[in-house]
């Protein structure tokens, strides 16, 4: 008599995963939730001065670089694309439209959460490995509220201004390529600009910045708050695996955000 | 006397008593200690002992609050720490004062800050007030020198007693110290010691709770011991009483002698060895 086959195990092999996704988005949600409850609690002005300084300014050559150069390719590209239907005077308006509108809140997300977003991780993995996260919470202090509250507002603050920061030397990178070696005339790159760009690009782009700011932030100072019940490592290779998983899943939500918010504000 | 009036007795004296009933502790499914029982008399010392791995610190996170026990109860001062309203608790745990293995300062922070933290996060005090709360409380420690350093520019036993004036900062009526010897000289870990007498010196109604395996230690500050192996509370009593104590296990510990039998479980086959000491010689 043949043995009775084992039940197939393809259902439940796809719900572990899927309770555990669950499982980790209400978390992440309760976890955001306390952290937006007690951002305005006392002694918190300090904290997020702080935090502007290490997650914006900290960050502003990065931003400056990676916004150059992502001009000045925006500026061959278009130009190279645009010369083929004669319509070259319009590169302005193109690099404007092309980072105002998606380049600079995307890029500059991504790019802050690789500085300081792993930055954020690695510290409060750190902090959660060696007690002292716990020695905050017998100290009756709560860790969210010293921890997360002031580094959500610092990023509030800090990722529009530093997308603003990327737009205007994107746009000068665009300038250099377009007018300075391919000698499109300067006015007509600045007046197309002037005259493409609206003030609901310019909202639609901080709003973007601000989305990302609460996502890229809420992906990495969960991560590094939880990195002590990580499963694939303990210790400083948790603290590593968890930096890691914070840089992925806020590329993740940023793209995944960008999509979402494109699709609702054109 | 029935428990209850026995725990309104309790509140009324300024020591913390702490009472453990029949604690089971352990981690998702796995058991780490149970039925323990004990009173740990305030306004004492008392030196929680066993071998590394047998729950010492787990027993500490339980009367911190920081878990919870799969049953039993914890009673602090007479209450229930996991029955008592949460913010009754946390205005209680404020008071407590806790020394962490590596002392746990915030390395953002300068010593000065870390000690003054408690106070400059929960209270409403001016700054200079703060300032020399945290001169006193560091030259209690011997580091008022120190205030402007961060935490990785001292040495171990430094972070220890700057841990242990911060624990300090509240004037807690109970203290818990998490193997404040544990990686310090001998010289160092005496003088851990002598801190921690000082203190029972200065502040008679403060309990004291320190987590240890090093005997030396134990024996010259503990009034009361209590002694953990195989899961479960092997000892329970003064120190005298644990150094008249018959038990195997007891004596083998307070003698540091090693268990009977090998002490390695597997050999190497003779081709693996063959192959190591032909790659160790080249």
């Amino acid at each position: 008599m043949q043995p009775a086959k084992e039940p197939a195990r393809f259902p439940a092999n796809l719900g572990v995963p899927a309770i555990r996704f669950i499982d980790e988005a209400g978390s992440m949600l309760l976890f955001l939730l306390s952290a937006l409850r007690r951002i305005v609690s006392p002694h918190q002005f300090s904290k997020i001065v702080a935090q502007i300084y290490v997650i914006g300014a900290q960050s502003f050559f990065l931003i400056a670089l990676i916004g150059i150069f992502t001009g000045m390719v925006l500026g061959l590209q278009g130009y190279y694309t645009l010369v083929q239907f004669g319509s070259e005077g319009m590169l302005g308006a193109a690099v404007a439209l092309s980072l105002i509108r998606e380049l600079g809140p995307v890029l500059s997300a991504l790019m802050i959460a690789g500085r300081a977003g792993s930055a954020m991780t690695a510290e409060i993995g750190v902090m959660r490995i060696t007690d002292q996260i716990d020695a905050l919470e017998v100290m009756d202090i709560n860790p969210i509220s010293y921890l997360v509250s002031p580094r959500i507002v610092a990023s509030i603050i800090a990722f529009p201004m530093l997308t603003a920061v990327f737009d205007v030397i994107g746009i000068l990178g665009g300038y250099l390529t377009g007018v300075v070696m391919l000698g499109i005339n300067s006015g007509v790159y600045f007046y197309r600009i002037e005259n493409a760009t609206t003030m609901t690009d310019v909202s639609g782009g901080f709003a973007k910045s601000v989305a990302f700011a609460i996502l890229v932030t809420l992906a990495c100072c969960y991560k590094g708050y939880m990195a002590h019940t990580r499963t694939d490592g303990a210790g400083p290779v948790a603290v590593g695996n968890a930096t890691t998983s914070a840089v992925v899943l806020s590329c993740v939500f940023v793209l995944m955000a960008d999509y979402v918010l494109t699709s609702v504000l054109l | 006397m029935s428990l209850d009036d026995k725990h309104i007795t309790a509140k009324k004296s300024k020591a913390w008593d702490i009472e453990l009933c029949d604690l089971r502790l352990g981690y998702g499914d796995t058991v780490v200690l149970e039925h323990v029982t004990d009173t740990f008399p305030g306004g004492k010392i008392t030196a929680i002992l066993g071998g590394s791995g047998c729950g010492k610190s787990t027993l500490l996170r339980h009367i911190l609050g920081l878990r919870t026990p799969m049953s039993g109860q914890i009673y602090l001062d007479g209450r229930d720490i996991f029955t008592m309203p949460k913010k009754e608790f946390r205005r209680m745990r404020r008071r407590m004062g806790v020394l962490f293995q590596d002392g746990a300062l915030l390395g953002a922070l300068t010593l000065g800050e870390n000690v003054g933290l408690p106070l400059t996060e929960n209270t409403r005090l001016s700054k200079s007030v703060i300032r020399d709360v945290v001169r006193y409380k560091l030259s209690l420690v011997g580091l008022e020198e120190f205030a402007d350093y961060y935490p990785n520019e001292l040495s171990g036993g430094m972070r220890k007693r700057a841990g242990l004036a911060r624990a300090l900062v509240m004037d807690p009526p109970l203290l818990l110290c998490d193997e404040p010897t544990s990686g310090l000289d001998p010289i160092n870990a005496a003088q851990m010691d002598q801190l921690l007498l000082s203190l029972k010196q200065e502040f008679p109604d403060m309990t004291i709770v320190t987590v240890s395996h090093d005997l030396a230690s134990v024996k010259t500050i503990a009034d009361h011991v209590l002694m953990l192996h195989n899961k479960t509370v092997i000892f329970a009593g003064s120190g005298e009483e644990l150094y008249a104590s018959e038990d195997p296990y007891v004596r083998r510990f307070l003698s540091r002698k090693a268990v009977p039998g090998k002490i390695t479980g597997i050999e190497l086959s003779s081709e693996v060895r063959a192959e190591l000491d032909r790659w160790i010689s080249q």
